[in-house]
């Protein structure tokens, strides 16, 4: 009996592998969506799809095309920078129909403290109060206009800003030196902090004011014979000065 | 919203440390443990068929067929879960239409599909190909038909068709060697390759996977080879028996020192994430890992399988030691998938905190689904074996058949 | 909307003509006209191959009020439940001996209590998090269908349509910031406020941003507040060693980042 070329099996099996095959080529081509692959490996009017999706954010911009008047009064004070809907909500609705949706504002305590609360984690120098301490009960507006907040008074304790070094300067050797001692504050930097920084001591003799051996100072103070104490070293690189021979 | 914040916040209570808020839910839960173990199975049981097929293991005859249709009836279910977690089941095709070449995911259905329709199912067919010819000429009504449909016309079993079949068969299986390794090496890459999980960024994933996979398939066929044999009140082939034990013996030992190699290579290499890995299994992966996998999953039925395959025992304690510690091996394996799927996700990538799993009963991804996924390849097998029955060539029925034909 | 304004022309419009006419107002608005131009334009041919988006971030300017994160939510509809976030704010206090302790009790939304454990704090600074939207996306590469891309103008986007849910994407992003969707049941991510930069806008959370600790702008333009930023700030990106070339830089952070 003479073999046949193909085995009835092949035969049978290549019917069926054909049909999945084609039924695969089939799918691809009537399943695939028509922009997939246009510039990579995805559906390229997927990237429209999201960028034609409406915005809650309408951009001080726009608000600024009205309210204008607010706005030159903003931005040269303290807030310049701030957005208008950090503290009024998102607004393109009322872009959209001024008068059906109107922008809240918050008039209690409890949303400016989200920035103005004391927290040590931020940044020194970041005006914070404690608002347990700080005129407890009255809406943060009776003093301060949001748009404008220039503060009633000009902080009259350093430790309005500076907490943190307060408290530790407090419990330390150096609790009865007034901030003075040590740094010269500029008179704007009470009012506009980061334009003029106050300065620092900048030599080792500055500290032997007080701390030498032949120093005109109160007998108490610890001494220390400024030529040989400390190598090259400033004092406060090893002295933490709000704080010293703290742990 | 208030109550939804409350309920969130209490849930977050048995988190420690800091984890990225998008970390407190799990996203591969108990079906992506299933789906490894279960083609974890299908390559094992593959490769024990193989065994006798191409390394002509004579022991491992009664056992061939039962391999090839537990691996085909666990293959069936392995997708299964997969599909039960997706967000879009519905939108699973788009992995054969749109696969992404980079992806190693989007080759899962490629190799699947290799290892279902060129492997797996021609290997049987052509295996059971005779004898499906002979049974529907012998089977009458529906039962005849369906055997008829399942030759697919190919009916000629003449001495060089029949042979012709052997030749393939044998080549399929050849081939099926390293597919059954990439189907289940493939497995372990999609967890070893991603590199922002330090639990399971490593290279010996894939090799660690194939050798626990090769010992759950062995367990599994040495214990239904004794389930089967004891419903149909046959006698046990012993060196068949003795053979499996070996084998799986052997493949313990390399699978055990693979994954205490990776271990130590962690604790010796000891990388930014030494300290939140340690700590996991310390407490929450002691149970799965340390008890479950290591010691009950591993080192308990190592001891007790040399000590029953080597050792002086009666027969009847034997069979009973190796079927105990086929089935603690497969409770290790399966913790084995636990501790690799729910281990790496239960510490933060940021490295600073664990978060918890907690198994749901119900819904979709809980634990009843689960059992389901994990009893339904046992009932296909069932249906499997009696619509070809793996028994015949050990009890040598086929030959008056084959007689009448010829 | 559209019929009322042929009836009568409303304030902006009033303004806007306005504004065209006073040259003092035109001065004012000059500056903004000219960041317009740098994001996008108003007349629609947007070329998206000239862009290449990225952001800087400013710790030694966060001030962790988390307005950022609560701006992105309402401005992308992000679920409101506290582990579901595409900008959040993490806290950072660094002891004086021990490991850094870290938390970001919803997202940093609503400010960030008093730590209670009594600690002897060296430093401490916040972190705004988000998708640092990679050059060599690992959540791109896995994808299997395609879902997840990178534009050409440089954004990882997920396709909401395609996405079949596996979340592999989320398993191979280093730094948490996906998370399926409860609702769409997709993979969900900053998109750097997309369809706000179509429109010629700022991201949300940049918008927002009080202390302009947020910087947004192009990768490769020499004009741009972004390469001002790179240009005066050291900066670093999160988890460098796994090569993923991140476009969020963060100037002032901590190698105890990540």
């Amino acid at each position: 009996m003479k073999a046949p070329k193909f085995p009835q099996q092949v035969i049978s099996l290549a019917i069926i592998f054909a049909i999945l095959l084609g039924g695969l080529i089939a799918a691809r081509i009537l399943l695939v969506p028509k922009s997939f692959g246009k510039y990579g490996h995805y559906r390229a009017d997927a990237a429209d799809e999201v960028a034609s999706l409406d915005i809650k954010y309408a951009g001080y911009k726009a608000c600024l095309e009205c309210h204008d008047d607010i706005y030159v009064i903003k931005e040269k004070s303290n807030h310049r920078g701030l957005s208008c809907e950090v503290c009024h909500g998102a607004a393109a609705k009322h872009i959209e129909a001024p008068d059906e949706f109107v922008p809240d504002a918050p008039r209690g305590r409890g949303y400016c403290p989200l920035c103005h609360g004391y927290n040590p984690s931020r940044p020194t120098g970041f005006p914070q109060i404690i608002t347990l301490q700080h005129n407890p009960g009255k809406p943060c507006m009776t003093c301060h206009n949001p748009h404008n907040p220039l503060l009633p008074h000009s902080p009259e304790e350093c430790s309005a800003c500076h907490r943190e070094i307060a408290s530790q300067k407090r419990v330390s050797h150096h609790s009865s030196l007034p901030c003075e001692k040590c740094h010269t504050v500029p008179a704007r930097h009470t009012t506009d902090p980061r334009s003029a920084l106050p300065k620092k001591p900048t030599t080792r003799e500055f500290c032997g004011g007080c701390h030498d051996k032949n120093a005109a100072s109160p007998k108490e103070i610890p001494r220390i014979e400024l030529a040989s104490h400390g190598g090259r070293y400033l004092c406060w690189e090893c002295h933490y000065p709000h704080h010293p021979e703290a742990k | 919203m208030e109550s939804m914040i409350a309920s969130a916040v209490s849930a977050l209570q048995d988190f420690t440390g800091y984890i990225y808020p998008n970390e407190y839910e799990l996203h591969w839960e108990l079906l992506i443990v299933v789906y490894p173990y279960l083609t974890g199975l299908v390559a094992g049981a593959f490769i024990l068929a193989s065994l006798e097929r191409v390394f002509n293991v004579k022991e491992l005859q009664p056992v061939y067929r039962l391999s090839l249709l537990s691996a085909l009836a666990f293959l069936f279910v392995a997708p299964l879960p997969l599909l039960a977690h997706l967000g879009h089941p519905e939108r699973s095709l788009e992995m054969f239409l749109t696969p992404h070449t980079k992806s190693a995911m989007a080759m899962f259905g490629f190799v699947y599909a290799w290892y279902l329709m060129v492997v797996l199912l021609l290997e049987i067919w052509f295996d059971y190909r005779k004898s499906m010819v002979i049974w529907s000429r012998e089977k009458k009504g529906m039962m005849g038909f369906i055997y008829r449909i399942l030759t697919l016309g190919a009916t000629d079993i003449s001495e060089s068709s029949l042979r012709f079949d052997d030749k393939v068969g044998k080549a399929i299986t050849i081939i099926g060697i390293p597919s059954a390794f990439l189907l289940h090496g493939y497995v372990g890459f999609i967890f070893g390759s991603i590199k922002a999980n330090p639990w399971w960024s490593s290279v010996l994933m894939p090799i660690v996977f194939l050798f626990s996979a090769i010992v759950s398939g062995i367990a599994l066929i040495l214990a239904l080879y004794m389930i089967t044999t004891m419903f149909r009140f046959k006698e046990i082939s012993m060196p068949c028996l003795n053979k499996l034990a070996e084998l799986l013996i052997y493949a313990m030992i390399v699978d055990f020192s693979l994954e205490l190699l990776d271990f130590i290579q962690r604790l010796y290499e000891s990388e930014e994430s030494i300290n939140i890995l340690s700590h996991m299994i310390s407490s929450r992966l002691f149970i799965s890992l340390i008890i479950s996998q290591i010691i009950l999953g591993s080192l308990v039925p190592m001891i007790s399988l040399i000590w029953a395959r080597f050792g002086r025992l009666p027969v009847e304690m034997r069979r009973i030691v190796y079927f105990i510690a086929a089935l603690l091996v497969q409770v290790g394996i399966f913790s084995t998938r636990w501790n690799v799927v729910i281990g790496g996700q239960l510490f933060s990538k940021s490295l600073r905190g664990l978060t918890v799993y907690k198994i749901e009963l119900f819904g979709f991804e809980g634990l009843l689904t689960t059992c389901f996924f994990l009893l339904l390849p046992f009932a296909i097998l069932y249906v499997l074996t009696k619509l070809l029955p793996p028994w015949i060539i050990d009890e040598k029925d086929i030959k008056p058949a084959e007689a009448q034909v010829s | 909307m559209k019929e009322n304004k042929s009836e009568k022309p409303n304030r902006r419009e009033f303004l806007l003509s306005c504004s065209k006419a006073i040259p003092l107002t035109g001065a004012l608005f000059f500056p903004l006209s000219a960041a317009r131009l740098l994001l996008a334009q108003e007349s629609g041919d947007y070329d998206p191959t000239v862009h290449n988006y990225g952001m800087g971030i400013d710790i030694h300017k966060c001030i962790g009020c988390g307005r950022c994160a609560a701006a992105c939510k309402t401005e992308n509809n992000v679920p409101l439940e506290p582990h579901y976030f595409r900008t959040w704010v993490e806290r950072y206090v660094l002891p004086s001996e021990g490991e850094a302790l870290v938390d970001s009790p919803n997202g940093g939304i609503d400010g960030f209590p008093e730590m209670n454990e009594d600690i002897d704090t060296l430093r401490s600074f916040f972190v705004p998090k988000l998708c640092n939207h990679c050059t060599n996306a690992p959540c791109v590469q896995v994808c299997p269908v395609g879902a997840t891309f990178i534009t050409r103008d440089g954004v990882v986007l997920v396709d909401e349509k395609y996405c079949v849910g596996c979340r592999y994407c989320i398993q191979a992003c280093p730094y948490g910031a996906r998370f399926l969707h409860p609702e769409k049941k997709v993979a969900d991510k900053c998109t750097f406020c997309y369809h706000r930069l179509a429109k010629g806008l700022l991201p949300a959370c940049v918008e927002v941003c009080p202390t302009q600790a947020r910087v947004f702008g192009e990768v490769g333009q020499q004009s741009s507040p972004l390469r001002r930023f790179l240009r005066f700030n050291d900066v670093i990106v999160l988890k460098s060693s796994l090569n993923t070339l991140p476009k969020v830089y963060y100037a002032g952070a901590d190698g105890e980042v990540r």
